[in-house]
């Protein structure tokens, strides 16, 4: 390999994913999930589980490669890498790792996936009961009352809003709005059958200023996995594959100075890191069809666009409006399964299988024709990752 | 040695998390100068930045081991700083916050010491509007196993 790029190089040719549930409420194991959002992708995919070789996933992923070859029944686990750091913000990267695995060969059905159950002890927004004992970096932030993530990174975004002009609030909330209205079409959504209105996300509690209940991530339960190969495997498949055209992981190499001190603070980490994807791709924002944006917070989302080259920085509380954002007459639409906010919080997995269906035309909140797709998982928590998706015509 | 004056028998908060020092030695010789209310960071003997928080090589140079200094204090001597950027919690996420929410978190510039930036409470009003840029001054509340900075508006 001397060309150093992925574009057309992979294929995803199965999705799976089992019922999302409120945090806490799944029925099954996070395992027993697991198995069934790989055995539906299987089935999409038209392979036998056996045929699987190997597993991606990111950081803080329990069910691991040797117990799930074991159960699937694989002849041979050829492949098994975990994106290193960042927690849900490597998820795109669970993809492109796959994909490095079968464009080189070194795996023929690279399964990337996510399973979650939470257990009660373990809310995202709580910091732990006693007064424990703290060092490192952690003893220069928890005694301040800094332990969930928004509190660690709503600092980011005050001062991102800061810097350009005094812009956010509008954008963000409309972030919100729109994740909202298209999970009112999702039935897998957690959110389904609770719209949300402009005024309820007004009236909504503050958690952190300038984060509202709203603009936080759900925390739920359940699974979701694709099933990737190459390109000349893919055309034995059932559906219409879904080519890599780009991806790209990482980010400023200061952004880890320790406290909040990040060369490069206000950003959520793509300044360097979305250049290199549109070099891969071939393709520029203004080419992208659709937006499957990773939400932890909405202010986030809005950073990351902005990095992304979708609009200016000055311009988003004009730019992401309610009206851009929702299929499918928006000129951005964004989210379109109501994603983490709405659908469900499966560490933005869930938004690179929506990112598949609407490229295959059957996302419920379709977007006519859409034939690029852009995936990021991020932003904040770092390295991001981020995906250019394209139907056989980009290639 | 300048001893700031500026101390408070009053929390922000109360007791969430008590820090020690890191037990490899990085940060040791901070959590001994706040323990006299001095403010230190360190600051690279090669190349003079000043850096926080506290690594094993300097960021701007790479150089190991950047030494410690105390940050310069201003015509008052107190240790004076920017906020650059603050939020505020509604939200108590642990049971001892329930009766602490509001609080406001600041991050506050240096601008004597390379404007490298710290994390702390605002003390006082914590409704109070809150810009940025404002000028804020250290205040060290000092707790039986340890002591914080803390910030107030000037």
């Amino acid at each position: 390999m001397t060309d150093a790029t992925l574009r057309g190089k992979a294929a995803i040719i199965g999705i799976g994913e089992s019922t999302y549930y409120r945090h806490g409420q799944s029925p099954d194991s996070d395992m027993a999930l697991a198995l069934t959002a790989v055995r539906a992708a299987c089935a999409d995919a038209g392979i036998d589980a056996a045929d699987l070789d190997g597993f991606c996933s990111y950081s803080m992923q329990h069910v691991g490669p040797i117990r799930l070859a074991a159960a699937l029944g694989l002849r041979e686990l050829r492949f098994s890498v975990l994106q290193w750091e960042g927690g849900g913000a490597g998820m795109a990267a669970a993809v492109s790792n796959a994909a490095m695995a079968v464009a080189t060969g070194q795996a023929d059905y690279v399964v990337a996936m996510r399973s979650i159950v939470q257990s009660d002890g373990a809310r995202y927004g709580q910091m732990g009961g006693g007064a424990n004992e703290v060092s490192g970096e952690r003893a220069f932030l928890a005694p301040y009352g800094i332990g969930p993530a928004g509190q660690m990174f709503a600092f980011k975004y005050m001062r991102w809003m800061h810097e350009h002009g005094g812009v956010g609030l509008d954008a963000q909330k409309a972030v919100s709005l729109a994740s909202y209205h298209h999970a009112q079409q999702n039935p897998r959504a957690v959110r389904h059958g609770r719209p949300l209105t402009p005024e309820a996300y007004d009236e909504s509690r503050m958690i952190v200023e300038p984060w509202r209940l709203f603009d936080y991530c759900q925390e739920n339960d359940g699974a979701a996995a694709l099933i990737l190969t190459s390109p000349e495997r893919a055309r034995a498949a059932p559906h219409a594959p879904v080519y890599l055209l780009g991806a790209a992981q990482g980010v400023d190499g200061g952004y880890g100075r320790a406290v909040y001190n990040s060369r490069d603070y206000p950003t959520s980490g793509f300044t360097p890191v979305a250049p290199r994807l549109w070099d891969m791709a071939k393709v520029g924002p203004g080419d992208v069809d659709v937006v499957q944006s990773y939400e932890n917070f909405t202010g986030a989302v809005v950073m990351s666009l902005v990095e992304h080259g979708f609009c200016a920085g000055e311009e988003v509380d004009e730019f992401l409006t309610f009206e851009n954002l929702v299929a499918p007459s928006g000129k951005l639409p964004l989210n379109t399964s109501g994603g983490n906010l709405a659908e469900a919080y499966i560490h933005g997995f869930n938004l690179a299988i929506e990112g598949v269906r609407q490229l295959r035309g059957d996302s419920v909140n379709q977007v006519p024709g859409a034939n690029v797709a852009m995936v990021n998982g991020g932003p904040l928590a770092a390295p991001v990752t981020n995906l250019v998706l394209g139907t056989e015509a980009t290639l | 040695v300048t001893t700031s004056e500026e101390t408070t028998t009053a929390y922000v908060l109360p007791e969430l998390a008590i820090p020690v020092p890191d037990p490899d030695g990085l940060d040791g010789p901070y959590w001994d100068a706040v323990r006299e209310s001095r403010l230190v960071v360190q600051r690279c003997a090669s190349c003079d930045a000043w850096q926080w928080g506290p690594e094993w090589a300097c960021y701007e140079c790479g150089a190991a081991n950047p030494g410690w200094e105390e940050v310069p204090t201003g015509p008052g001597g107190t240790y004076e700083g920017e906020i650059y950027s603050w939020e505020r919690v509604w939200h108590p996420a642990a049971p001892q916050l329930k009766d602490a929410v509001p609080y406001v978190i600041l991050m506050v510039g240096l601008p004597t010491a390379g404007d490298v930036r710290m994390v702390g409470n605002l003390v006082g009003d914590q409704q109070a509007p809150i810009e940025i840029g404002r000028p804020v001054r250290a205040v060290f509340e000092h707790h039986d196993r340890f002591t914080l900075v803390q910030w107030e508006l000037t």
